[in-house]
């Protein structure tokens, strides 16, 4: 008997699949593709002038210490509301539940100006206290850490939630009856479940965290050495025609987030495979 | 008595899973409770887990006052429907899961993991992971998980419900005689009265949210309380305003017997050795009747026959109630 097999594919397959690879190459592969080009336009040369230029490393340290905070923050405070959103009932969830994605719809322009309206130094309703108290956020590192976690804030929690939903609590109740508490259930059943999703979750908040630019203008004030971080760097650098210089960072703030992803894909072969 | 439960009622929203729940369960039985779905019994063996919290009444459990005390304090063994296996513990350490919450010493988990193992002849997958079993197995693994934490009393929810009939058969067999083995209390929901009445010693009826019956499996069959359990436990007919089983009916072709009944064969049915007739009376009631495919020929039960119908000596009968009265409003 002839194995059945998937019908050949028609030409209607061949037209949407060139279609897609198209659009993919004209709106990802090429540009992106280009900016390794220039970058490397004459060898490593732009590369190493970043990387001994000291008011740019301090602004690829800041952007990954504000990125790796954030993301910090992110992790801790989307896998418990996750929890709350998945396992408990409580009046006002489908607002909070909406009111996560809201980071994601706003510009993150407007994310900026809005922390300025409430901790600015001077006018902020809430600033002038916490400056009192020696604590400044706007123009200083606190304030690149919070419009940074902001604009990341839901990207864990779209990971986690459908996943526990999934999972749903029986495994979680069996731990119970067998004597677990809380913190053991979480920590034993419920979190080895939910890890590849965090993980997926972290990548993503870092990835965009490393690349957060509209928010982190507003608040950063932009002081060399101090509160420029990477991307602002990017700017300045095309703004000021030194274009392989833009380039060149644009291509460091790029390969960590592609590496990022690709570790991860790689550890999860591995582990489906096991 | 092992479990005691007294006056217990469970609402959601506007309905009621349990109404004034009393019941007592003896020490080292299996007891099953029966019912069918959507009348209460997960709901009364989740409030005995502690998975669910009663909103009246109170849960006694080894002489101990267990109505507020949270599920892992509680020390029951409890067995799902669908396993809940831990998918990233191999099947070893779901079996360790509870000794290793409770701090045990290494070589005693080791050990006792596997003794249990070997109970439930796992031994050669212990260090699987439970995807790798199928779904008998892992329910095995997960009755060894519950059982590991020696429990007061082991609480089962439809543990076979999810498999498919061969094995269903197999495991029931097999629980009767674990139960046999180990002796622990045991109480498992289920809606199939054929698994109930072969595995239990004692089982519970329950439906809308109440105890219709508590007896033994022949009480159950031999005398049910009412046409509910009778109803429940197997099929009935109806002779003469009497509720009984298709196969306590005596059948003959001349009104011999005193209190017999004539009635024409309307549909004859034939299920392997068995024969399902269908016959209306002169006063218009359907009755069903079986019998076996030699009896049938012996007495020429064709369609259009005459028979003559009475209940057997010693058959079980309740009186018909169409409408049952509870509280007084008709349900």
């Amino acid at each position: 008997m002839a194995e059945r097999t998937r019908p050949a594919p028609g030409p209607t397959t061949y037209v949407l699949r060139v279609l897609v690879i198209t659009y993919l190459v004209l709106l990802v592969i090429w540009p992106v593709s280009l900016v390794v080009t220039n970058t490397f336009a004459n060898g490593d040369e732009a590369l190493r002038s970043i990387l001994e230029d000291p008011d740019l490393v301090d602004a690829l340290r800041l952007t990954a210490v504000a990125a790796v905070v954030a993301t910090a923050i992110n992790t801790v405070f989307g896998v418990t509301v996750s929890l709350l959103l998945v396992r408990t009932v409580f009046p006002g969830k489908r607002i909070l539940s909406a009111l996560m994605d809201l980071p994601l719809s706003v510009s993150p322009i407007v994310v900026g100006l809005a922390l300025v309206l409430v901790y600015g130094g001077r006018n902020g309703w809430f600033g002038p206290t916490l400056e009192g108290a020696g604590l400044q956020v706007i123009f200083s590192t606190p304030g690149i850490i919070m419009a940074t976690a902001f604009v990341s804030l839901p990207l864990v929690i779209r990971e986690v939630v459908p996943v526990l939903q999934e999972l749903g609590d029986e495994q979680e109740q069996a731990a119970r009856s067998l004597g677990a508490s809380g913190r053991q259930t979480f920590w034993r059943i419920t979190l080895p479940s939910i890890k590849w999703a965090v993980v997926y979750g972290v990548v993503l908040t870092l990835a965009r965290s490393l690349g957060e630019f509209g928010a982190v203008k507003v608040v950063s004030g932009n002081v060399l050495g101090e509160t420029r971080t990477a991307t602002l760097a990017v700017e300045e650098k095309y703004l000021n025609f030194d274009q392989e210089g833009a380039y060149a960072i644009a291509f460091l703030l790029a390969s960590v987030s592609v590496l990022a992803i690709v570790v991860v894909s790689l550890l999860r072969s591995r582990e489906a495979h096991r | 008595m092992s479990i005691d439960i007294t006056g217990v009622s469970k609402r959601y929203g506007h309905f009621v899973a349990l109404e004034g729940i009393d019941l007592s369960l003896p020490r080292g039985q299996l007891t099953a409770l029966l019912g069918p779905s959507g009348g209460g019994k997960t709901t009364l063996l989740r409030i005995i887990a502690g998975l669910e919290t009663p909103d009246t009444g109170s849960v006694v459990i080894e002489g101990k006052d267990a109505t507020r005390l949270p599920v892992q304090k509680r020390n029951v063994g409890f067995v799902f429907q669908h396993y809940a296996a831990f998918k990233h513990l191999s099947v070893a350490r779901n079996v360790a899961f509870g000794l290793e919450i409770r701090k045990k010493p290494e070589d005693e988990v080791r050990a006792k993991v596997e003794e249990l193992l070997a109970l439930v002849h796992l031994s050669q997958f212990a260090d699987r992971l439970p995807s790798q079993l199928s779904g008998g197995q892992r329910q095995r693994m997960a009755l060894a998980r519950a059982l590991a934490i020696e429990p007061t009393v082991l609480l089962l929810d439809e543990p076979f419900g999810a498999l498919d009939a061969k094995v269903r058969k197999e495991l029931r067999d097999w629980l009767r005689r674990l139960h046999d083995e180990v002796h622990v209390t045991t109480v498992f929901v289920t809606h199939d009265q054929e698994e109930a009445l072969e595995v239990a010693d004692e089982i519970v009826v329950v439906n809308q949210g109440r105890v219709e019956q508590v007896g033994t499996p022949d009480q159950l069959y031999d005398d049910p309380a009412n046409d509910f359990v009778m109803g429940f436990l197997g099929e009935t007919t109806t002779l003469g305003g009497v509720v009984l089983r298709p196969h306590d009916i005596e059948v003959d072709r001349g009104p011999g017997r005193a209190g017999a009944q004539e009635a024409v064969v309307v549909r004859v049915l034939r299920v392997g050795f068995e024969v399902r007739v269908s016959a209306e009376t002169t006063a218009g009631e359907q009755v069903t009747v079986s019998m076996t495919r030699t009896h049938a020929k012996a007495l020429h039960v064709d369609e259009g026959a005459t028979l003559w119908l009475c209940p057997a000596v010693g058959a079980a009968t309740v009186p018909s109630m169409p409408f049952r009265l509870r509280d007084g409003v008709v349900a």
